[in-house]
Order: C-alpha cells, then sequence, then structure tokens
C-alpha cells in the first residue's frame, strides 16, 4: 500500500513526511521525522514514555494514527528548550535527579507541562494524578513530583516578577 | 498485518462503508494497540473528524453524549459532573484526552468502565441509521452486531442518585478487577426504578437484576442492603484473567456492593 503525505506542525515549525497506512505518530516522529525525544516503551499506552501535545493536550504518540494529526499542533520534549535555556521543568529534573535512566523522562516532562499550563500552583496530589499515566522504574516518583513543584514554584516567580 | 486506513467526513460515509473486514478507529487506545501488536483485526481501519460526534447536548431530560466525547470532555463539563468521577477513573491524563464515549462501549473485558455507567443509567445508543437501541442489548450483541453508534442519551439524575465505585489492585489508573454503577431514585425513603450494573464481572458490562429486584420498592437500610449482597452475583460466571481469578471476583463483589449501597445510603 502507499504512503500518504502528511503536514503538520511539530513544535512550532511546519512538517511534511510521507507514512505508512496505519502507522502511528510516535514511529513518524522517530523514524519519518527525526525528532528521537519521545520513546517507545510499550506501544499499548500503559508506560506513558511516548507522551506528546497535540493541539496542547496530552496524547501517547504510539496510540495516535499518524494521519490524523494532518493539520494539527505537536509538541515533544525536543521543542521544550529555548535555544541554550532549558525550560525551567528540564532545570528542576537535572537538579533534583529526577531523571536516572531517562527514559522516561520526555513523557514525564509533556505530562507535567501540561499540568502547569492549566494549574500553575499544583498541589502535590494534582501532579501525581498528571503522572499517574507514566511509569518510571529508576526514582520511585518522589524526586519527580519534587521537580514538578520546584518548577512549577520558579514559573510562577518569574511571572510574578 | 498490514492495514489500509480510510477518513470519511461524515459518519453516514463512514457507515455506508463499514464491513465485516472494517475495524473502527475511534480514540485509537484499543485499536492502535492492537495494529501496533499485529494484531488489528482487520484489513482496513475507518475513522470520521465528522464534528457532530463531539456535540454535547441536553434533551428532554437526558443528556446526549456524542460518541466522539472524550473522557477529558466528560470530566470538564459541570453539566456532566455526575459522570466524571467515572471518567477521572480511566486510565491516565493521555488516556483520557483521547479515549471516547463510542470506543468504550466497545471496549473488550475487563476495559469497560464507562459503559457499565452508563449502563446502568438506562443508557440508549443512538444508530447511525438512526435507530436507538438501549445499551443492555448493544452491550450484549456488540460482537454480533455492532453497528456504528453516533451518540448514546442517558437519564439526568438528581443529586446524589447515582454511585460509581472502581477496583484495581493499581490506583490511580489500574485496570479494573471489577467496577460498579449504581443508579438508585426514591420517593418517600424507598427506591423505585433501581439500575445497578457490573463491568469486568462479565463479558460485557451487565445489569445485574437480582439485585436490582432486591433494592425496588426497599427502604435502603441494613436489611435491603443485605438481600441485595446475598443476590450479588446471582447467575454470573466472572471470567478469569491476569488481574483475577472468577473466583476471587464471585467472593469480594458482594462486599463492594455492600459499601457501595452504604455509600449511598449515607
Amino acid at each position: 500500500m502507499s504512503k500518504k503525505p502528511l503536514s503538520f506542525t511539530l513544535n512550532s515549525r511546519e512538517t511534511a513526511v510521507f507514512v505508512d497506512p496505519g502507522a502511528n505518530l510516535l514511529d513518524t516522529l522517530r523514524r519519518g521525522v527525526g525528532d528521537l525525544s519521545p520513546k517507545y516503551g510499550c506501544g499499548q499506552g500503559t508506560c506513558g514514555a511516548c507522551s506528546v501535545r497535540i493541539d496542547g493536550a496530552l496524547h501517547l504518540a504510539c496510540l495516535t494514527l499518524a494521519e490524523t494529526v494532518a493539520g494539527r499542533a505537536v509538541e515533544t520534549t525536543a521543542g521544550l528548550a529555548a535555544g541554550p535555556d532549558l525550560h525551567p521543568l528540564q532545570t528542576a529534573f537535572m537538579e533534583g535527579f529526577a531523571a536516572q535512566c531517562g527514559f522516561c523522562t520526555p513523557g514525564m516532562l509533556m505530562a507535567a507541562k501540561t499540568l502547569l499550563d492549566r494549574t500553575p500552583d499544583p498541589t502535590r496530589a494534582e501532579v501525581i494524578e498528571a503522572i499517574s499515566g507514566n511509569l518510571c522504574r529508576c526514582t520511585g516518583y518522589e524526586p519527580i513530583v519534587d521537580a514538578i513543584l520546584t518548577a512549577a514554584g520558579r514559573m510562577r516567580g518569574r511571572v510574578a516578577g | 498485518m498490514t492495514v489500509s486506513v480510510d477518513h470519511f467526513a461524515t459518519v453516514a460515509e463512514l457507515a455506508r462503508a463499514l464491513g465485516p473486514d472494517t475495524r473502527v478507529l475511534a480514540g485509537g487506545t484499543l485499536v492502535m494497540r492492537d495494529v501496533n501488536y499485529g494484531q488489528a483485526g482487520a484489513a482496513r481501519l475507518a475513522y470520521t473528524t465528522d464534528p457532530a460526534l463531539t456535540e454535547i447536548r441536553a434533551e428532554a431530560g437526558r443528556i446526549v453524549l456524542g460518541a466522539g466525547v472524550t473522557m477529558a470532555a466528560v470530566s470538564a463539563r459541570p453539566e456532566l459532573s455526575f459522570l466524571a468521577p467515572v471518567a477521572r477513573q480511566i486510565g491516565g491524563p493521555a488516556v483520557r484526552s483521547m479515549a471516547t464515549v463510542g470506543g468504550n462501549l466497545f471496549a473488550p473485558h475487563p476495559y469497560g468502565d464507562f459503559a457499565t455507567a452508563l449502563l446502568a443509567r438506562d443508557g440508549v445508543a443512538e444508530m447511525a441509521d438512526g435507530a436507538a437501541r438501549p445499551l443492555a442489548d448493544l452491550l450484549a450483541r456488540r460482537a454480533a452486531r455492532p453497528g456504528f453508534v453516533r451518540a448514546v442519551s442517558l437519564a439526568r439524575p438528581q443529586t446524589g442518585e447515582f454511585r460509581f465505585r472502581k477496583v484495581s489492585r493499581v490506583k490511580p489508573k489500574g485496570v479494573s478487577v471489577m467496577s460498579m454503577a449504581a443508579w438508585l431514585p426514591g420517593a418517600a425513603g424507598r427506591i423505585t426504578g433501581a439500575r445497578v450494573a457490573y463491568g469486568a464481572m462479565a463479558e460485557p458490562p451487565v445489569r445485574v437484576a437480582p439485585v436490582e429486584r432486591a433494592l425496588e420498592g426497599a427502604a435502603l437500610a441494613a436489611a435491603a442492603i443485605a438481600r441485595a449482597t446475598a443476590a450479588a452475583t446471582e447467575g454470573l460466571n466472572p471470567p478469569d484473567d491476569a488481574l483475577a481469578s472468577g473466583w476471587y471476583r464471585r467472593e469480594t463483589a458482594p462486599v463492594h456492593l455492600r459499601r457501595l449501597l452504604e455509600e449511598r445510603a449515607g
């Protein structure tokens, strides 16, 4: 079966690629576009390592039929940093040892960004709920939760300042 | 297994194109998993972006949810606050952004918590051809006679009449060992028109007539609750799976039903 052309916005840049019928967005991003930030963990929506944002909402790239993002805005962790400046979430993860093997980190960051965009001052319970679809087998989650809360505080301070 | 994919602009076009070798793609949380593992079960996927599928409207004392309404959308709408606790217990935030009302009606065991809640709310499916099918019929014959659901209408509850309980080993996003939904409207202190449904206790979600009979016309107090829990698994043969054995489900269902009823009783 022939490939289909697909155009969408990836981290604010117009992107065009050809996709196989039935291809998922994760494969398309990694193999078709070359954005290796979303990870393949399970392929069945359990681990959250492939989490991306589509039109601002958190989605699992492995369970998203690639062609359904035509004309839509896709965000991955690769677009979080502004040039050399890491996003406050990335900085907090790094400083707080919230990443060990790092495989879950891109999904965690996208889940956290989705939370903070909507809820700038989250409770600990809200953070836990926000990352409830993302598995981490290294950290025990506490450093991740702490890092998200730290980043939220810094981002509020930046806005206030 | 390689699949072909067809997009249709409207529900009507998609419904006309349905065939035995076509699987409908809604939110993708179940279908794409199968596609990824080479188990699509059909040669063709079909999907539509018809905006009518995402409408939520009220009419004649009932609420109508388009089949494409997501769990996230249900959670966000004030008029659906009675369903929000159900929607919030389905998957994590990413799954809820994707999973749809229509997709949940066709989710295989042990999934289908939202369908269980709709079943207890007297849900009626609006099919693409305009026909109405009670969810009890749709769910019972979904494999043999699926059809295309464009929306589901359900009774609007009064405050406190509806209860939902999900039992899972992993919280907050584990798959159900079982789920229970009860709509228990009452007049003069007595239950009238009891509706109780279980998910993951059978394939597919089912209404539990023996429990409903035990509650009908009774005051929701210790005696009626005891009768209901005694009938909790009457006529059911819960399935075994990786999460729980049928024996475990049968033994624990009365406990969870009692807790749900006591919660409703206050």
